[in-house]
């Protein structure tokens, strides 16, 4: 008899005349219900884990938010010294690098993910794939090295300085001093490069799932590749890309190290150019928690790490759900 | 008869002119891969002596005539990224595959769901701010940066990476051995550790070397949590140095030999995380086709 099959009535029937302790005996005769406990309890940690975070960044920036809410977020000048904590040039340089890193990804992402679904021959998709892949494997610091090292010397002399002197004279979006060269445009690229196989990877998986009858249905009425691609492949579709884009967004938002190296930390003011330095929320953390003056400092900065947590956790379950429901199923969730 | 549509030409042209785009933007994203992997080697090879992974810090010495150009090794931050690491892939490693093996076993239940929307929130959730929940609750707490702090944050880190390839490896054994086993009188508990693991241990061990490369790699915790160390430690109670730091802190002095230090630095990262993946890549490779 197999008792896989009818364990509850069995096990029904004789609990009502078991002791206790026989019935647990009982229950756990083969070691199932210990198994199944025992990966219960692992999984439950996981959630547990959650719940650890926002807790203790909740109850870590507990002072600050006393002192002053979350209006400190929309204040300029940062000096724990003097007792100033305006967090506004962190809020705007993160927003501002992020949103070159999507702007500049964005696009390029996307053709890389049609070229790799649509376009690209199969000899050729998987190693291509797995270089661009490989670009999200490289460990953060070592982006922010080539970018002080290469990248920065590079675009102060060839694109930042000529523009500043030129277009910068008239548009204060790239108005000079360039200085080290530093500074918000250079984070952005290199945060874009950072989140490029992001949303090429997710943009090739969501057009994986494209039924092969759109394709056909519209080759069969004579399109060319392209239009195929543009009127019957992107519009089916469009909800993954987006988001696939929110989670390269998410990503740039917390990417620290980099940032950190190549953006100039230049944290009480906003600079109008995009050639200044500034700072974001995350390298913000990293450059001042670990010797931070005092515990307002360190709530303060820990105040900053909650919001910036929201803000990353919003992004990415409006992703996560954008793309669930537009591929019924959890595509690209190895990379985040 | 077949002809040609009136605007057969533009369509036929931009139609080449969007594919070549598209060629175009993959070959643009080759290029910083390119020249970070060609910098990196460039620039990093001729550090790689015996020094560079035999001795520890040493201070700088600027004589009159400039600097000298030994400046010691990365032994200290080799030993300690490995005990870092280690000690977070001991505690990551139960977790994530008992979890994972909870999520692919007992799939259909509302706490599987919520578990995996959980892994899900953690695995989004940027690295610098488990770095500040390791402080908080321990650096604050002891008063002191610590080895084992930074092993926790990475433990963090590590969890949602093993717990999604646990479980997508494990879904991916045919139900057939399940049921097989299962005729055969094996309890779930037993078929699942002597059946189910074994068929899938290839694919968990590579979703924990990803995990591994990964936590080599990271950075951003670490500089909140293990502060750094210029000597050789093995004691995971104070702070201690790691490979990654020790390219940030060195990238940002003025002293050339450091920074070629950090470039070496940079190179062995590089190739740890190249191979990890090579090695993935090549375990994989008929999953792949």
């Amino acid at each position: 008899m197999n008792q896989q099959f009818n364990l509850k009535g069995y096990d029904m029937a004789q609990a009502e005349r078991l002791s206790a302790w026989q019935a647990l005996q009982q229950r756990t005769k083969h070691g199932d219900a210990v198994f199944w406990v025992l990966t219960l309890f692992f999984a439950l940690l996981v959630i547990a884990l959650v719940f650890a975070v926002g807790y203790v960044v909740w109850i870590g920036s507990s002072e600050a938010r006393a002192r002053f809410g979350f209006s400190f977020l929309f204040q300029s000048g940062w000096d724990p010294n003097a007792g100033n904590f305006g967090a506004l040039p962190a809020i705007y340089g993160t927003v501002v690098s992020s949103g070159i890193a999507l702007l500049l990804a964005g696009p390029l992402g996307i053709m890389i993910g049609v070229f790799l679904s649509e376009l690209c021959p199969d000899k050729l998709r998987s190693p291509l794939s797995f270089l661009i892949e490989l670009l999200a494997a490289i460990p953060s610091v070592i982006y922010g090295m080539w970018g002080v090292f290469v990248f920065v010397p590079f675009f102060r002399s060839v694109v930042a300085s000529p523009i500043s002197r030129s277009i910068g004279k008239s548009v204060p979006l790239f108005a000079g001093p360039v200085a080290a060269g530093r500074g918000l445009l250079v984070a952005g690229i290199i945060l874009a490069i950072m989140i490029l196989p992001t949303v090429a990877a997710i943009t090739r998986d969501v057009l994986n799932a494209v039924p092969n009858h759109q394709r056909e249905a519209m080759l069969a009425v004579g399109a060319t590749r392209w239009e195929m691609i543009r009127k019957a492949v992107l519009p089916y579709s469009r909800a993954g890309i987006i988001g696939g884009l929110m989670l390269g967004l998410g990503r740039a938002l917390g990417e620290t190290l980099a940032a950190l190296m190549v953006i100039g930390s230049v944290k009480n003011t906003i600079s109008p150019s995009l050639f200044g330095g500034g700072i974001t929320a995350a390298s913000l953390i990293a450059s001042e928690l670990p010797n931070a003056n005092d515990s307002l400092h360190e709530s303060t900065l820990i105040l900053v790490a909650l919001v910036l947590f929201g803000i990353t956790l919003a992004v990415n379950l409006v992703a996560r759900l954008v793309i669930w429901r537009s591929a019924r199923g959890p595509v690209g969730s190895m990379r985040a | 008869m077949i002809t040609q549509a009136p605007n057969y030409t533009r369509r036929k042209w931009a139609d080449r002119f969007m594919r070549g785009l598209t060629v175009g933007a993959t070959l643009l994203a080759l290029i910083p891969l390119v020249l970070i992997l060609g910098y990196v080697f460039y620039r990093g090879i001729g550090g790689l002596s015996w020094a560079f992974f035999t001795q520890a810090y040493e201070p700088p010495v600027v004589s009159a005539g400039g600097e000298v150009a030994n400046a010691g090794g990365v032994l200290h931050g080799i030993i300690g990224s490995l005990l870092i690491v280690g000690l977070a892939m001991l505690m990551a490693l139960p977790i994530g595959i008992m979890a994972g093996i909870f999520l692919a076993e007992y799939p259909a239940n509302s706490v599987a769901t919520f578990v995996r929307f959980c892994t899900d929130v953690l695995s989004a959730a940027p690295s610098i701010i488990v770095g500040v929940v390791a402080y908080v609750l321990i650096v604050q707490r002891t008063h002191q940066f610590s080895g084992w702090a930074g092993s926790v944050a990475l433990t963090v880190l590590m969890i949602p990476l093993i717990v999604r390839t646990t479980e997508e490896i494990l879904k991916l054994v045919p139900n057939t051995q399940r049921e097989a086993a299962m005729a055969l009188g094996a309890p779930k508990w037993w078929l699942t550790t002597t059946v189910i693991i074994p068929t899938a241990l290839s694919g968990i061990v590579t979703g924990v070397l990803l995990a591994f490369a990964r936590a080599m790699g990271e950075t951003a915790p670490l500089l909140l949590t293990v502060l750094g160390n210029n000597n050789v430690s093995f004691n995971m109670l104070e702070p201690i140095a790691a490979l990654p730091l020790l390219t940030y802190k060195y990238t940002d002095t003025p002293f050339p030999a450091q920074n070629a230090l950090a470039w070496s630095a940079a190179l062995v990262l590089t190739l740890l995380v190249l191979f990890l993946n090579l090695a993935v890549r090549w375990a994989t490779r008929s999953r792949m086709k």
